[in-house]
């Protein structure tokens, strides 16, 4: 048994994917010599200082690599056998998180050890992941045979949801919608992506855009009516694949398109609500009497996208005017471009926009960057740590992470997609979707593009939860995936 | 298994969406970084504090090499508001002498956008400008007490001679506009207003050298950026030399004491203005350091107008001092000869009368020239707009092309900011007024007298008058002799030469001297020195005749021509006569012979400004 033991042990080095190995350790290291630059003061001392930032990530790193030294070295069915009870202890500590941590800044998610700070909500990423891999690989689990096994699954998604949000970290929290990608790869309808997707757009575009006036109504409301127009009309051409009804709805937008803008040039005035609403219920009607009954769940559903789409768009308006708070505008505003508050919420966007667009094409060099040295940028170490990257290596520099994070991230779909067992591969889509959201979001809000929410970079980041969190949740996997060998003997 | 492959067909959505992000984070990346400059500029406003050092303003020195304009010392009280820690208000009032409602004053003006429209809390500003001395040294001491606060060091303009306030202007802190306009200006710079030091702004005000500094982003100086290797030193402003005689202009504004006018003194040879009088003037020193503001809106509102510059903007009719250019004209176009005789009965009599004085009938041009004929000059005029065979709109024309090359209708350029062009009409112009062609020399007769449409600033009268001592040429008058290290402007080492012969030129001159010698200008006679002269008594429609007065000396190598003109005075004899001759000699001899003191005394008491008409509030 013991020789057995040894045996796989000697396989897993062996059958492990090196490849990722190595984009994860450039990354972590690129990581600690960025905090080491973006905490450096002009008369610092060595980088390897424990009681600086850059010393203190470099022994994180070195606990790190034990930690995922371990997790090879353990059987992988571990981590299949007691997935549940992973899954039920960090929801245990992740309640106690609530009542027992202090107060920092408004959110109570750190317990704090001693000199050593945990976020337990980092290491909930992996364990929601475990569970989740063991609920889809259950016998004859699937996604779409009981309503009720979606349940299932958005319940161990949102519990840890739920449990972060009372922590007030709502950007931790946020994280876990992203599994949406693992319900979307194990079979939930490609609808549900693309209403969410579509969602996102409208709002975007109606939100920001309320400038110039058309046809009575801001320019991001009608680009939202034409974009539903021409969704509508590729449906009715490659979803329901009724070419007959496309023709003439699309002969009716053109036709009615072509007369309001003669009638606009004559100086005769049409509401452009008014104008769509008519002209998508007609277009809705004549679908409804015209099509075909052996594909009516098709047309209904082209039918109801546009009806929910319009609906949708009424109530944009009214949800960010009425529902949310003002300061949840500011951020949202801030993001898109729409206002520049640049002393309140717009200070950080700002300034690393700033640090990052002065990097130019190769950057300032390392430890030149100024706007970082000199503290222009909050949070430089930790969500903002693309700031010094940008600065100082410019835009080769950035374009080499961002492409590391994909080179990583395509690899990990690749490993997923080789797993024999449903385990393995949800588990795999879970790090992957984790790993997406991190770098969209993170990256996205440091070169303005996001709303400010405060999220690490993966493996960046100063901080040892955060990167201890990845580690793990990167090492199962590696470890999963290394057993596929194993499993063939 | 189908459906499974279907499923696993998903990757590529996945795996498409990641790369659709990346590549629209590259895109944002690149015109963040590469597309836009404006972040590199932002970069360096946000990390780099650029202390300006600014450079010691030029000098100004007169003909003589005179001090005239010097710097001194300013401070001024700085903070940058973010900066600005706690600290105990009651010392900071003892420190710099204000009551705490005074100082509350200061600091709501420091943050009213409207006066102040670059507050900005990170940056500096100015609460206090122009502190004492003995309020700086207590300031400095105790400076460590008020954390924000520092002291910035500035020169203001100090002035050797209540005099030249129209020639040497002064600085102002600058407006919003110049801010816009010129790069090199930042808000609270000093700019020169008015006078040289508006003209030759750029030769003055130097170049301004800055440290660069860095700062953290809590505005904490973490020393200098690369050792001070990026730093450029202040290179100071260039002196100035001036062409005027401060004595001459000294005195000049004293004759004009209580009279509303001016004197222009000219060096023929080199176009150089000796005296350039505007009355009435004022101090220079009023406008500078913490009164200026006051004291600008109190001459501002100043009835008798002393910020005006009647030597260079003031457009009056010549009057008779415009004679000797209807000589040259008629002259040069062969309308009449030195011999030539036109009858005078009181006047010219042609269907239309304008009177005149009494002297013998018929007469020449010379001795029209000495006794101001006016009848003379009519006829010549006459002789030349209606000869026969020509068109009195292409004969206009002619007359009026001359006097444009001998000066007058057109800014003369002179090197100081505002000029009057006077006023020369053109045929068009009367064609207008006329409403066609049909108008003849007896409609605009006037004209030849220096009356009627025609106006001229003192400044194009002198330059007559420095053309004839020429003989026949001159140089574009200007104020400022030289730069330091460097030439002045081409334009004023240019001859100019009317298209008129010399020999008409002797003609006039000697009209001049004779007018000395025998007639209207005997007063303007000098013990030895062989004076020319011509007077002006120029008709207003503002009440007392203006008196005129040009003339230059000595006869055959002139050093001086001058042009004096006084509103409401009366005969150009009686002060434009006495106050140029009194200019010239004191110019010539550097006093005043003891058989003219009596004039000198007569003119400095004397007070016109009561018949202006203008009231003193």
């Amino acid at each position: 048994m013991a020789s057995k033991n040894t045996e796989a042990n000697v396989s897993v080095f062996r059958s492990i994917d090196w490849f990722t190995i190595f984009i994860y350790l450039l990354l972590v290291s690129a990581g600690a010599v960025s905090i080491y630059a973006a905490s450096y003061d002009f008369d610092n001392a060595s980088i390897f200082d424990f009681s600086e930032f850059s010393g203190k990530q470099f022994l994180w790193i070195g606990l790190s690599l034990i930690i995922g030294c371990v997790i090879l070295l353990l059987d992988y069915r571990i981590y299949e056998t007691y997935a549940y009870p992973i899954y039920g202890v960090v929801i245990l500590i992740l309640i106690a998180t609530i009542f027992l941590a202090p107060d920092i800044k408004g959110s109570r998610s750190w317990l704090v050890f001693g000199p050593v700070s945990l976020q337990p909500a980092e290491f909930g990423k992996f364990a929601t992941a475990l569970a989740l891999a063991k609920l889809f690989n259950s016998y004859n689990f699937s996604l779409n045979a009981k309503i009720s096994n979606y349940f299932r699954a958005l319940i161990l998604i949102f519990l840890p949801i739920c449990l972060i949000l009372l922590q007030r970290e709502t950007g931790s929290a946020l994280v876990y919608f992203s599994l949406i990608f693992v319900l979307y790869r194990e079979g939930m309808s490609g609808l549900v992506l693309f209403s969410v997707v579509c969602a996102i757009v409208y709002f975007v575009v109606a939100v920001k855009f309320s400038e110039p006036i058309i046809l009575g109504i801001p320019v991001g409301e009608f680009s939202v009516f034409l974009i539903i127009i021409l969704i509508f009309s590729l449906m009715l051409i490659f979803y329901c694949r009724d070419f007959i009804i496309a023709r003439n709805v699309i002969l009716g937008f053109v036709g009615s398109g072509i007369l309001v803008t003669i009638l606009s040039l004559c100086g005769v005035t049409i509401n452009g609500t008014i104008y769509f609403c008519v002209i998508l219920s007609l277009a809705v009607g004549y679908t409804l009497i015209g099509m075909f009954h052996h594909r009516i769940e098709k047309f209904l559903i082209t039918i109801c996208f546009a009806v929910v789409s319009v609906l949708f768009l009424f109530s944009v308006n009214y949800v960010f005017g009425n529902i949310l708070e003002p300061h949840q505008q500011t951020r949202i505003k801030v993001a898109l471009g729409i206002e520049e508050d640049l002393r309140g919420a717009g200070y950080n966007v700002n300034q690393s926009k700033i640090a990052i667009g002065s990097g130019g094409l190769t950057g300032k060099g390392f430890l030149n960057g100024t706007q970082t040295k000199l503290k222009y940028v909050p949070e430089q170490h930790t969500d903002f740590i693309f700031c010094t990257i940008g600065e100082e290596e410019g835009f080769i520099g950035s374009i080499t992470v961002l492409a590391l994070f994909t080179a990583l991230i395509l690899r990990l779909i690749y490993i997923a997609e080789r797993q024999r067992t449903s385990f393995g591969r949800v588990y795999a889509y879970c790090v992957v979707s984790c790993l997406i959201f991190h770098l969209c979001i993170n990256i996205g809000m440091v070169i303005g593009l996001c709303p400010v929410i405060g999220i690490p970079l993966p493996f960046f980041s100063y901080g040892g939860s955060a990167l201890w969190g990845f580690t793990i949740f990167l090492f199962i996997l590696l470890r999963i995936d290394a057993s596929r060998k194993e499993r063939r003997d | 298994m189908t459906k499974d492959y279907k499923l696993a067909k998903r990757r590529y959505v996945i795996g498409g969406f990641i790369c659709l992000i990346v590549f629209i984070y590259i895109c944002r990346l690149f015109s963040l970084q590469v597309g836009d400059d404006k972040y590199k500029e932002n970069a360096e406003s946000n990390a780099f504090l650029r202390r300006v050092i600014y450079p010691a303003r030029g000098l100004i020195y007169d003909r003589e090499d005179r001090l005239v304009v010097f710097n001194q010392p300013a401070y001024d009280v700085m903070l940058i508001p973010k900066d600005v820690g706690e600290f105990d208000t009651t010392t900071l009032c003892t420190v710099l002498n204000l009551t705490k409602s005074q100082l509350l004053e200061k600091w709501a003006e420091m943050k009213n956008p409207r006066k102040n429209p670059g507050y900005s809390a990170y940056t500096p500003q100015k609460l206090i400008s122009h502190l004492s001395p003995e309020d700086y040294g207590r300031l400095q001491e105790k400076l460590y007490l008020f954390p924000g606060f520092f002291i910035q060091t500035r020169t203001i303009r100090q002035y050797n001679y209540a005099a030249a306030a129209n020639v040497l202007g002064n600085i102002r802190e600058v407006s919003a506009k110049d801010v816009e306009r010129d790069r090199y200006y930042r808000s609270g710079d000093y700019t020169g207003d008015l006078g040289v030091e508006k003209s030759y702004e750029h030769h003055l005000r130097g170049i301004k050298g800055v440290e660069i500094l860095m700062k953290d982003a809590y505005g904490r100086i973490k020393g200098k950026y690369e050792n001070g290797i990026h730093d450029i030193s202040p290179l100071s402003g260039r002196n100035l030399k001036l062409s005027i005689d401060m004595e001459l202009q000294a005195y000049g504004e004293q004759l004009m004491r209580n009279k509303i006018g001016a004197i222009v003194a000219i060096e023929p040879k080199t176009g150089e203005i000796l005296a350039l009088v505007s009355s009435p003037s004022y101090d220079p020193s009023l406008l500078i350091g913490k009164e200026r503001g006051k004291n600008y809106s109190t001459l501002v509102k100043d009835p008798f107008k002393p910020l005006y510059d009647r030597a260079l903007q003031g457009a009056y009719p010549p009057g008779s001092t415009f004679k000797p250019t209807q000589g040259l004209i008629f002259l040069q176009e062969g309308i009449i000869t030195t011999s030539t005789q036109y009858p005078c009965y009181h006047g010219y009599i042609n269907k239309i009368r304008v009177g005149c004085h009494g002297h013998g009938s018929p007469i020449a041009l010379k001795p029209a020239l000495q006794t101001s004929c006016n009848a003379y000059f009519c006829w010549g005029f006459k002789n030349m707009i209606d000869k026969r065979g020509t068109r009195a709109y292409d004969q206009f024309e002619k007359w009026k092309n001359y006097l444009v090359e001998m000066g007058y209708g057109y800014r003369l350029g002179v090197d100081l900011p505002s000029e009057s062009r006077g006023f020369i009409p053109n045929s068009e112009f009367y064609s207008k007024s006329f409403r066609g062609p049909r108008w003849s020399a007896n409609s605009i007769i006037s004209v030849s007298i220096g009356q009627g449409e025609v106006l001229a600033t003192p400044l194009q009268i002198a330059n007559l008058c420095a053309t004839i001592a020429n003989r026949g040429y001159f140089y574009t008058p200007h104020v400022v002799k030289s730069v330091q290290d460097t030439v002045i402007d081409e334009k004023y080492r240019t001859k100019h030469a009317p298209h008129i012969n010399k020999e008409y030129y002797d003609d006039i001159a000697e009209g001049m001297r004779m007018a000395v010698l025998g007639g209207t200008c005997r007063g303007a006679a000098l013990p030895g020195i062989e004076v020319c002269g011509k007077t002006g008594t120029a008709q207003n429609p503002h009440g007392k005749d203006h008196s005129a007065f040009m003339g230059f000396a000595p006869y055959s190598d002139p050093k001086i021509a001058i042009a004096v003109y006084v509103e409401n005075a009366g005969f150009g004899a009686t002060f434009g006569v006495p106050i140029g001759s009194l200019m010239m000699e004191k110019y010539l001899t550097g006093d005043i012979s003891p058989a003219r003191k009596g004039i000198e005394e007569r003119m400095l008491n004397s007070n016109t400004i009561i018949s202006s008409g203008v009231k003193k509030h």
